[in-house]
């Protein structure tokens, strides 16, 4: 028996409980990519569309930020600088979820250890872990590339850009496979490689940001930071362009080394257990603790604070790199067509900080999500039965989830304008000015968060079974059509399905009143109607 | 006697499961209730319906005189519950989770709890994470046993306790029914039902097939003898009553229907006894009897399908 023994098992074990989720992962991140390049196609045929819109996305900071480096203006280029990101990002996700799914939540519900009992390698679970998430990642490349090659694109080119998709994703699978090691619980592992993805993505924001734009405006050259990021490599591929082949010996050397180290670290702790020794803490509860709003702050202070950070870092580069805007504002009509494109008028500056705050926004609602959905898992989990057993009812139990979920929701929101305003205060030299202003338009996107928060508890009330997927399934929705959304020329009806449509471009457009009110009182409709189905059902666990 | 629950005519279905099928369950102040089944029996089920976690499709139940659905926040600062897996959260420690379940339940005795940690020989300052299932369950009947309260509802409350920890358990319950607690005791195991309850119900299938004190119960089934006289015993087939006779000269070995055993006795006397022993029917004999059929029916069932 080698450490090796088993994978294949544990591999089919794997892709059979996956067998509904990665195909729908898989079907969803292809639908994007479909959705781009048929709108691309119908948007830029000609060639001087395509120009006028590769100069002005490489003249954008915004653009560089959120969809990705201009490569050429060829329509596979087009396809590429507009669409990769999502979809590397969503692979990225797609990845670390299957890999800490199929370690570190094994070994969290004692799954791991009937698994180790058996005839069964000590690296085989991790392995066959990996298999899955390279398997999905080449599935995915492949039928990139087909989709790109059957719209007539160059062959060599489409595999390169379907290729460059998969390895983003394969690598973040090896990052999980060393954050399963050090976190001990998947909440953590999960945690920890989202983080790790959004720190890649920010730094190739960052890289494209602050680089040169050469070749009469057609071509970005990034700044050293791309190249701190598997992300950014992934773009430096430049398909349709330059084809750099070369770039996939840097995912290489960045899956053998994090595989490496996980494999080391597998090797040198026991099943069950993290990096840290576990401490005693107190034998007496504190007083705070003896309340159901007590426990709740308690069991969700840790995913808050995580947000926190993470929210706090990306308000700061966005409002670090605000006054970028200005600097080319005066001289470029296209960049205010972009801007018009993206839904408003008004100082370009306010544009750029309308789309950032409003996509921190989905961040505060993934927060949200994350949140709420601790009402299905501690019911899943069997935590609530002897719960609901004292004198606490029902509603006071959900009420004190929602209760910290709407003061994370609060301060997320007003903590990225807060810090956007910091850093781009400081760079114009009017902090006092920009932070409370920024704090102001941040929280102008609240009633749309609060309204995904109500939509989540409603499936915990209707729907247990299927909250989860429901939940995460809105959140991806409201972040495809803010992204992709207003650039494909999605029908209204679409666009209209996320509540973020219906919040005024502030700080750019004029604050109306009424969509905000609808929403909140669409968001309180929804807590409602879901803790009075949660009071009239039976409490499940599977 | 006031009843303290009383069920009747229960039904919960899941799906095409029927978890529940009408059951009758009655349980008076004052006693140690034994809830008897094998897995599956709808034991669990029916601890769930009581504490208005599930809702019943049909029948009525009452818990405390209240509607279990319906008064549950009032009725549970009245009960405390130990459920047969306990699910703690774990980066609490274990005293910081017997400590919320006392407050949530309206308060818990300070020196109890004391006492029953060190009699339980549980660390508190341990994350419920690195608890065993053990020792999980010990956390939540040194939570129930804390607290001051009229009922207790024990779901399987010592499959994960060591015989040691098991006589502790029994300890503290003799002194709750001393001081004049209701106790539901659910178990498979035979002979705690058998040490600790004074009446007992046996479920089956969501139903209820027996009901009784240990005393009645035995009433029903058969004792068995074995005895050594001075002459080969003779008339022992014709006897009523008599089952699975064996004579070998001067022992003969048989069971008894336990109303016959003074006659058969008084017939014995005229072959000189020398020796002579009696079992009394166990709870397990009980049990078995009620499921035997059961399992020779599953059994049959296998051979038919496999033919």
């Amino acid at each position: 028996m080698t450490s090796f023994t088993g994978t294949g098992r544990l591999l089919r074990l794997a892709l059979r409980r996956d067998r509904v989720q990665l195909p729908l992962w898989l079907i969803g991140l292809m639908l994007v990519q479909a959705v781009t390049i048929s709108s691309i196609v119908g948007l830029y045929p000609d060639d001087s569309d395509r120009l006028a819109l590769a100069i002005s996305s490489a003249r954008s900071p915004v653009s560089l930020m959120f969809n990705g480096l201009v490569s050429g203006a060829s329509m596979g280029a087009t396809v590429v600088t507009q669409g990769f990101l999502t979809v590397a990002v969503g692979a990225a996700l797609m990845s670390t979820l299957a890999v800490v799914r199929h370690t570190r939540q094994n070994e969290e519900t004692g799954r791991a250890e009937m698994i180790g009992a058996g005839i069964v390698g000590r690296n085989a679970i991790l392995t066959a872990a990996l298999l899955v998430a390279v398997a999905a990642n080449v599935v995915l490349a492949l039928a990139s590339a087909a989709v790109l090659i059957a719209n007539d694109l160059p062959a060599g080119s489409s595999v390169a850009a379907g290729a460059e998709i998969a390895a983003v994703g394969i690598t973040f699978a090896a990052v999980a496979a060393v954050t399963a090691q050090v976190a001990e619980t998947s909440r953590g592992a999960n945690g920890l490689a989202a983080a790790a993805v959004g720190v890649a993505f920010l730094l190739r924001a960052i890289g494209a940001v602050s680089g040169q734009v050469v070749d009469g405006g057609l071509t970005v050259i990034s700044a050293w930071p791309t190249w701190l990021s598997p992300i950014g490599w992934g773009e430096e591929v430049r398909p349709f362009d330059e084809n750099n082949w070369w770039v996939f010996g840097l995912f290489a050397l960045a899956f053998v080394g994090l595989v490496g180290t996980a494999f080391a670290l597998t090797a040198h702790r026991d099943l069950g257990a993290g990096m840290r020794a576990v401490r005693p803490g107190p034998a007496v509860a504190s007083p705070g603790l003896l309340s159901p709003l007590g426990l709740a702050w308690r069991l969700q202070r840790g995913v808050l604070l995580g947000w926190a950070v993470g929210l706090a870092i990306l308000g700061a580069v966005y409002g670090g790199v605000g006054d970028e805007i200005a600097e080319f504002a005066d001289d470029s009509e296209q960049m205010a067509d972009y801007f018009n494109q993206l839904g408003g008028t008004g100082k370009l500056t306010d544009l750029y900080f309308a789309v950032a705050l409003g996509l921190a926004a989905i961040g505060a609602a993934g927060y949200a999500t994350q949140a709420l959905l601790r009402l299905r898992s501690e019911e899943a989990g069997g935590r609530l039965e002897p719960l609901l057993a004292t004198s606490v009812s029902r509603t006071r139990w959900a009420w004190s989830h929602i209760a910290v979920a709407a003061l994370g929701i609060v301060l997320l929101v007003a903590l990225t304008g807060f810090t956007a305003g910091l850093t781009y205060g400081f760079v114009i030299g009017d902090v006092g000015g920009q932070a409370p202003r920024l704090v102001a338009a941040s929280l102008v996107y609240l009633p749309a968060v609060l309204a995904l928060a109500g939509l989540v508890v409603a499936a915990f009330g209707f729907l247990p079974h299927r909250a989860i997927a429901i939940a995460w399934t809105a959140v991806a929705l409201c972040f495809l059509i803010g992204q992709l959304g207003p650039l494909l020329d999605l029908p209204q009806a679409v666009l209209d399905l996320s509540p973020f449509t219906h919040i005024p471009a502030v700080p750019a457009d004029e604050l109306t009143a009424l969509p905000l009110v609808v929403l909140v009182v669409l968001a309180t409709g929804l807590v409602v109607a879901g803790l009075a189905g949660f009071r009239r059902r039976d409490l499940t666990t599977s | 006697m006031t009843s303290v629950i009383a069920t009747s005519a229960l039904v919960k279905t899941f799906g095409q499961t029927r978890a529940l099928d009408g059951l009758d369950l009655s349980v008076v102040a004052g006693e140690v209730h034994g809830f008897l089944g094998p897995n599956g029996a709808g034991k669990t089920t029916t601890i769930r319906v009581l504490l208005g976690l599930l809702r019943a499709d049909s029948g009525t139940a009452s818990l405390l005189g209240g509607d279990p659905w319906h008064d549950a926040v009032e009725l549970h600062r009245r009960l405390a519950y130990v459920p047969g897996d306990v699910n703690l959260w774990p980066n609490l420690t274990g005293g910081e989770a017997i400590d919320l379940f006392g407050a949530l339940r309206g308060g818990l005795d300070q020196k109890r709890r004391a006492e029953l940690l060190e009699r339980f020989d549980l660390d508190p300052t341990k994350r419920c994470r690195t608890y065993s299932k053990g020792n999980r369950q010990k956390v939540a009947v040194v939570a129930a046993f804390a607290s001051d309260v009229e009922l207790y509802l024990l779901d399987e409350p010592t499959s994960g306790l060591d015989p040691l920890m098991d006589a502790v358990f029994r300890d503290f319950v003799w002194r709750e029914k001393e001081a004049g607690k209701t106790i539901l005791l659910s178990s498979h195991i035979l002979s705690e039902v058998e040490a600790l309850a004074d009446r007992v119900t046996i479920i089956r299938r969501g139903r209820a097939v027996e009901s009784g004190t240990l005393a009645e119960l035995r009433h029903l089934t058969r004792t068995s003898i074995s005895v050594e006289t001075g002459r080969p015993v003779t008339g022992l087939s014709e006897f009523p009553g008599v089952h699975d006779l064996t004579v070998d000269s001067d022992q003969a070995r048989f069971d008894v229907d336990t109303v016959q055993v003074g006659d058969v006795l008084k017939h014995l006397i005229q072959f000189d006894i020398r020796t002579l022993t009696s079992t009394p029917p166990t709870l397990e004999e009980l049990f078995l009897r009620h499921y035997g059929d059961e399992l020779a029916r599953e059994s049959n069932t296998v051979e038919a399908s496999s033919r």
